[in-house]
């Protein structure tokens, strides 16, 4: 199992575009992916649903923890990892 | 006369009939079924029918609203793939046997509670497009159509509460106004209004009784106020007030629609970056003089494959179409191995922002570049003023071989008697160090160069700036990116090339007169920045701002750059 603690820091957090760029971008893959909000301690949901990705009301500055578990685990990590590096694609 | 004041959420006034706005209800009681098979079968068609409508929706969202507002109804199709939304809903079919109607409103009211119970207001502005997702399917499920808000007379709408797919299905020309009983300035209601820019009202405590259809109101959007029986003077002083907003509005956009020139007639150019035919609107709106940077990245993100030439032309020349004859920058394809874009063969790098990126793609895939500058050449006519440039170059062998395939698009384009536009520029962005020390070769090649601070700033302080341990150490005020850039500037200047900037910093009131003081030719920035950057320019002296200039390549440090320029302000 793969786990990664991740600062967001876009401005907006992971709502809007950005909670459908990871969304999406779990949905390429095929093993578990499931998602906490380190920050407000809350419950851990599948990452590959946009409505419980919303219900973690994750703003900018809070911590999230990924945890992919089963076929193609490390590329899902690294392709989650390096959305929100990117800023979720927006620099400029 | 009888008045409501509710919270004023965009400007103007609107004088005109009522029309009130009563969406359809459907149970969403429990019932017992028997056997669940035909139940699912009847939601999961009830899915394909709304996923139909919401793509419809959003075409159309996108020719009357624009790009950014039409993202909402990607949204909820992502909403009906949802795994958890849907599964639950089947669950409850399965499991507990109860119709789709009670699974869908129950699951959905679920999800939105929890959506209201988070702090921020944006997440809680979702539970409406929760409750919008669910009327939809349930308005599916029983075969009832959208095709009801036809109105045959421009009108002010009154509702309970406006959900984007409400609003989307009224013709534009025909909202004089919104007023809702619910709702908050970020709700969509006033989101939209502000878009259509019509005046709005939310959260305005009136009882639909009160209202006749078609009766004479009166929507002040800056005080919140709806005004009903009104007398005919009242009516005339509303009249006159309209009137005068009109002339304040105008008077508004017209400053910003002057040009940028300094105490001492300095004359700037002040230009948008854009991302899209919506942004090319509202960037001559606000005064735009051109664009500096139009982002490209888009259609390749979109597409899911590489758009050809045809599909690129067509969404280039809307762009060009809206701008006229002012300038336009384009920035050639910038992405690299940070972004997922399955087609073009991005691997995982370790250092992604070092990797296999922007015009480095170039060499083992010319024809991209050559399809995309086709592309744009071949959607400009004959008024347009375009200008392409190459994102990271680092090297004069890059440069020569974007600019020969740039010289061999237009050749090609020429010989098919493709090619209308007149004026057409070749320039490069200086975002990398290693250009900016050599812009006077460089120069051979290109008509102008535009500067991108924030990857400038990046690599020349070596801090991967997405890192929030380091990113403290990034910022375009450091001495040394300065120097860069005032370098480019004389260098280009030196060989007879102008100069642009393109990053956050050239709509920056503090870094302004420091720019503006080295010399630069083009301010490009978010168009909302463009008024007050340009006010800003009218009140400097060139002469004042060369010192300041001079006085800040002289100092230390980032700290002490940032006092200097405060004690200027």
């Amino acid at each position: 199992m793969q786990s990664s603690d991740i600062l967001v820091t876009h401005p907006v957090g992971l709502h809007a575009r950005p909670a459908a760029e990871f969304v999406k971008t779990a949905g390429k893959f095929p093993c578990n992916i499931m998602v906490c909000n380190l920050t407000t301690a809350g419950k851990t949901v599948n990452a590959k649903s946009i409505l419980s990705v919303l219900t973690l009301g994750v703003q900018q500055g809070h911590t999230i923890r990924i945890e992919a578990d089963g076929e193609k685990e490390v590329e899902a990590m690294t392709a989650l990892q390096g959305l929100i590096a990117s800023n979720f694609g927006e620099t400029a | 006369m009888r008045q409501y004041t509710g919270v004023a959420v965009s400007g103007g006034i609107a004088i005109g009939p009522c029309w009130i706005y009563r969406p359809v209800s459907v149970s969403t009681n429990r019932k017992p079924i028997g056997d669940p098979k035909p139940e699912i079968e009847r939601f999961e068609k009830a899915l394909r029918d709304a996923e139909v409508q919401l793509e419809q929706l959003y075409n159309r969202a996108l020719e009357s609203i624009g790009e950014a507002d039409a993202a909402i109804f990607e949204a909820h199709k992502l909403f009906l793939n949802d795994p958890e939304f849907i599964g639950a809903i089947q669950s409850a079919i399965t499991d507990e046997r109860i119709n789709a109607e009670a699974a869908v409103a129950e699951t959905a009211e679920g999800f939105a509670q929890q959506m209201l119970a988070l702090e921020d207001d944006y997440f809680k502005a979702r539970a409406q497009d929760i409750r919008d997702v669910s009327r939809r399917i349930l308005y599916c499920l029983n075969g009832i159509s959208l095709d009801q808000f036809k109105l045959s007379q421009p009108s002010i709408i009154l509702a309970e509460d406006l959900t984007p797919s409400d609003t989307i299905q009224f013709e534009r020309t025909m909202i004089l106004g919104l007023c809702t009983r619910h709702g908050g300035p970020t709700s969509h209601t006033a989101i939209l209004a502000r878009s259509l820019a019509v005046p709005a009202a939310v959260s305005i405590p009136f009882e639909f009784t009160n209202f006749h259809e078609g009766s004479e109101v009166i929507l002040n959007g800056d005080s919140g106020t709806l005004t009903i029986e009104a007398s005919v003077d009242e009516i005339e002083s509303a009249k006159n007030a309209q009137q005068q907003w009109e002339l304040i509005w105008q008077s508004r956009l017209k400053s910003a629609s002057e040009p940028a020139r300094s105490l001492d007639g300095k004359l700037v150019e002040i230009v948008a970056n854009i991302g899209g035919v919506e942004d090319a609107r509202q960037a001559v709106e606000f005064g735009a003089e051109g664009v500096g940077l139009l982002r490209t990245e888009f259609l390749y993100l979109d597409f899911g494959r590489l758009p050809t030439e045809e599909e690129q032309t067509a969404i280039y020349r809307e762009i060009f179409q809206v701008m006229g004859n002012r300038p336009v920058v384009v920035r050639t394809l910038d992405i690299g191995g940070d972004k997922q874009v399955d087609y073009l063969d991005l691997q995982q790098e370790s250092n992604p922002f070092l990797g296999w990126r922007a015009i480095r793609m170039m060499r083992e895939h010319p024809e991209m570049l050559l399809t995309q500058m086709r592309s744009l050449l071949k959607a400009a006519s004959p008024e347009s003023d375009l200008r392409i440039m190459a994102p990271m170059v680092s090297s004069v062998e890059e440069v020569q071989q974007a600019r020969e395939i740039f010289e061999v698009a237009k050749a090609s384009l020429q010989k098919e008697n493709d090619l209308r536009v007149r004026k057409t520029q070749f320039g490069i962005m200086v975002e990398i160090p290693s250009a900016a020390l050599i812009i006077e070769h460089l120069a051979e090649y290109v008509d102008f160069f535009s500067i991108g601070t924030n990857d400038l700033t990046q690599y020349t302080v070596a801090v991967d700036r997405t890192n929030e341990r380091v990113a403290y150490l990034a910022s375009p005020f450091h001495p040394a990116v300065l120097k860069l850039i005032d370098r480019t500037i004389r260098k280009a200047h030196e060989k007879g090339r102008w100069v642009g900037l393109c990053g956050e910093m050239a709509g920056d009131p503090v870094a302004v007169p420091l720019l503006l003081g080295m010399g630069l030719d083009e301010f490009s920035m978010s168009p909302s920045a463009i008024p007050a950057v340009k006010e800003l320019i009218r009140r400097q002296d060139t002469n004042r701002c060369k010192e300041i200039a001079t006085e800040a390549l002289s100092q230390p440090s980032i700290q002490a750059v940032k006092e200097l320029l405060a004690r200027q302000r």
